[in-house]
């Protein structure tokens, strides 16, 4: 069973790091095999990231108007991710778009859950909301949770 | 009832954060009243970012303005303060430059003609439905961003944001063992990019010309990438150092970005457009004949089949990949020394979506004490509201929705920053 773990942000986007801050928190303590892969949204090279793999967890920050620091949870696998919350930058493709682009060229793991953390501000230079910074946390918790039983799996 | 006779066309991008790219057209009867595009712009912020850094932290500042181009940042940063300091980098080092380059080309040229634009032609609303009808296009858009990437990664260090470009040259120089795996999947890239002339060339353009002042970088012998003096084909030919005298920027109320202009003439175009037009001829003779089999020849003014330039210069990027790396040879040393002195330096290189400049003036420290830089899509901006009014005034028989398409397909012509983000605009028609 091969797992991939990408987060998706912009550091330089206040909020838009929310993805990375995940990152740093599962950063060694994911079982080995395991891979963590940081990347900024380039429909390309996530598609790249995540082909081969069984089983997939993407983090990206979200804009939907929810509070800062709520978390969404979406099984990409069973269903089409919903368009709007995911932030699309000036030249890429939204992860949402991505997604489903991956799924009509058959490169999308069975197994897809995405898991959305709603930031607040996304200005250049911006400091990452403190809620953010939290929900960050509470998310790198479930993905090691998921994946920790997902990988125990026979 | 009377017929409409006020429309509105207004395109916004996602709500989501700050406007990021917005479009406005207003139709009164026959005539096209106003049409304003509004483009986020994000070099601002990294003018004042950059005052007071290192004139060595330039290129991996300004890499991060941008996730498509971070190459060519780098590279005109690195030039104006290679100038700044009175150094040149030549040789195998400034060709691993223009190899670096190549991979970016390849890498942005991919996602435009394949992902962004060429849905446009086909008649889907995204690359999501014309890879569902026709996977084939859409994984040849992945192959080729993978040799680019792979390219980025064995020469930048990583595929964005390179991390091995300094000013005077390299922290690392890549072995010719390390390219020589390039070479088959660059001559796969070149095959692909040659099936993506054949393609576009096939589709429908709507008739539309312009007559532009068409600008690009010009050096001896070379297809504009990486170094050159500015020329047009109005007569402009002047050094990188002379841009402040002859372009001027203005400020626009409905716009973040400024509007490039030049001095007492007005709009202009760069990109593959204009690129092909002052140097077709030096083209290398495969991506020559492409062309030319693609019936495009250096008068070529209608911007809808830019996207079968970019597609020619997708061909000449894999193949000069591939003699640049025939003719590599390692350099004795991965960099040239660059002291740092007061003064002035002008860096301008062609992003694959025109020309990118950048100017510094770094004291005796080496620290930087004011930086401009002017984006392809800023320089780009009046010429893409001129189109559009063309356009829409050619079109105002078709229905809004076909209308609409139409708009965000000749804003997709420059492969402006908002290229994409133009998939996702809504559409909100006024009638009065």
């Amino acid at each position: 069973m091969t797992v991939a773990v990408v987060c998706v942000g912009n550091r330089l986007r206040g909020d838009d790091a929310a993805g990375l801050e995940v990152a740093r928190h599962l950063r060694g303590t994911l079982p080995e095999g395991v891979a963590i892969t940081e990347r900024e949204g380039e429909p390309t090279a996530l598609i790249d990231t995540w082909e081969g793999a069984d089983a997939l967890w993407v983090v990206d920050a979200v804009s939907s108007g929810s509070d800062a620091g709520t978390v969404h949870r979406l099984d990409a696998g069973e269903r089409p991710l919903p368009p709007d919350p995911f932030r699309a930058s000036t030249h890429h493709m939204s992860l949402a778009e991505t997604v489903e682009l991956a799924r009509a060229l058959g490169r999308l793991p069975a197994r897809t859950v995405v898991y959305g953390i709603e930031g607040a501000s996304f200005g250049i230079g911006d400091e990452l909301t403190p809620a953010v910074a939290a929900a960050a946390a509470t998310v790198a918790d479930a993905v090691r949770e998921e994946v920790a039983e997902c990988t125990r799996r026979p | 009832m009377s017929a409409p006779r006020t429309k509105t066309i207004r395109t916004d991008y996602l709500a989501r954060v700050e406007g990021e790219g917005a479009m406005y057209v207003r139709i009164a009867g026959r005539e096209v009243e106003d049409v304003k595009l509004n483009i986020y712009e994000p070099p601002r912020f990294f003018e004042a970012f950059l005052r007071g850094r290192g004139f060595t932290e330039a290129p991996d500042i300004t890499a991060r303005i941008c996730g498509i181009c971070p190459v060519a940042y780098q590279m005109s940063s690195v030039t104006a303060m290679e100038m700044a300091c009175g150094v040149e980098v030549g040789g195998q080092l400034q060709a691993l430059r223009r190899l670096l380059y190549c991979g970016e080309w390849i890498e942005s040229h991919a996602l435009h003609v394949f992902m962004l634009h060429a849905p446009d032609f086909l008649g889907y609303p995204s690359a999501i439905e014309l890879a569902r009808d026709n996977p084939a296009v859409v994984a040849s858009a992945l192959e080729l961003k993978k040799t680019g990437n792979e390219l980025m990664t064995v020469i930048g260090g990583r595929e964005v944001h390179p991390i091995n470009v300094k000013v005077g040259g390299w922290y690392r120089a890549p072995r010719a063992r390390e390219l020589a795996p390039l070479v088959p999947k660059l001559e796969r890239a070149r095959e692909i990019a040659l099936e993506a002339v054949r393609l576009t060339s096939g589709f429908d353009f709507p008739d539309y010309e312009q007559d532009y002042e068409l600008v690009a970088l010009d050096h001896p012998g070379e297809y504009p990438i990486d170094r050159g003096r500015i020329v047009s084909n109005r007569g402009l030919d002047i050094a990188v150092s002379e841009y402040d005298d002859h372009f001027e920027e203005e400020h626009v109320e409905w716009s973040n970005a400024l509007h490039s202009r030049i001095v007492e003439r007005g709009s202009y175009l760069c990109g593959p457009l204009a690129r092909f037009a002052l140097a077709a001829d030096r083209l290398s003779p495969v991506a020559r004949d492409a062309a030319r089999e693609a019936g495009l020849d250096p008068s070529e003014r209608n911007p809808f089949r830019s996207i079968v330039v970019r597609s020619v210069e997708l061909v000449y990027a894999a193949d000069e990949a591939l003699r640049i790396i025939a003719e590599y040879e390692e350099p004795d040393a991965p960099s040239i020394d660059v002291v740092p002195r007061a003064g002035v330096g002008y860096g301008c290189t062609e992003a694959p979506r025109g020309i990118l400049y950048h100017r510094y003036e770094i004291d005796d420290e080496g620290t930087i004490r004011d930086a401009k830089i002017v984006p392809p899509t800023s320089q780009n901006q009046r010429t893409i509201e001129e189109d559009l009014r063309g356009v829409v005034e050619r079109s105002l028989d078709m229905p809004d929705e076909a209308l609409t398409i139409r708009c965000e397909q000749t804003i997709r012509n420059y492969d402006p920053c908002i290229s994409c983000a133009t998939h996702f605009l809504t559409l909100d028609i006024e009638r009065r």
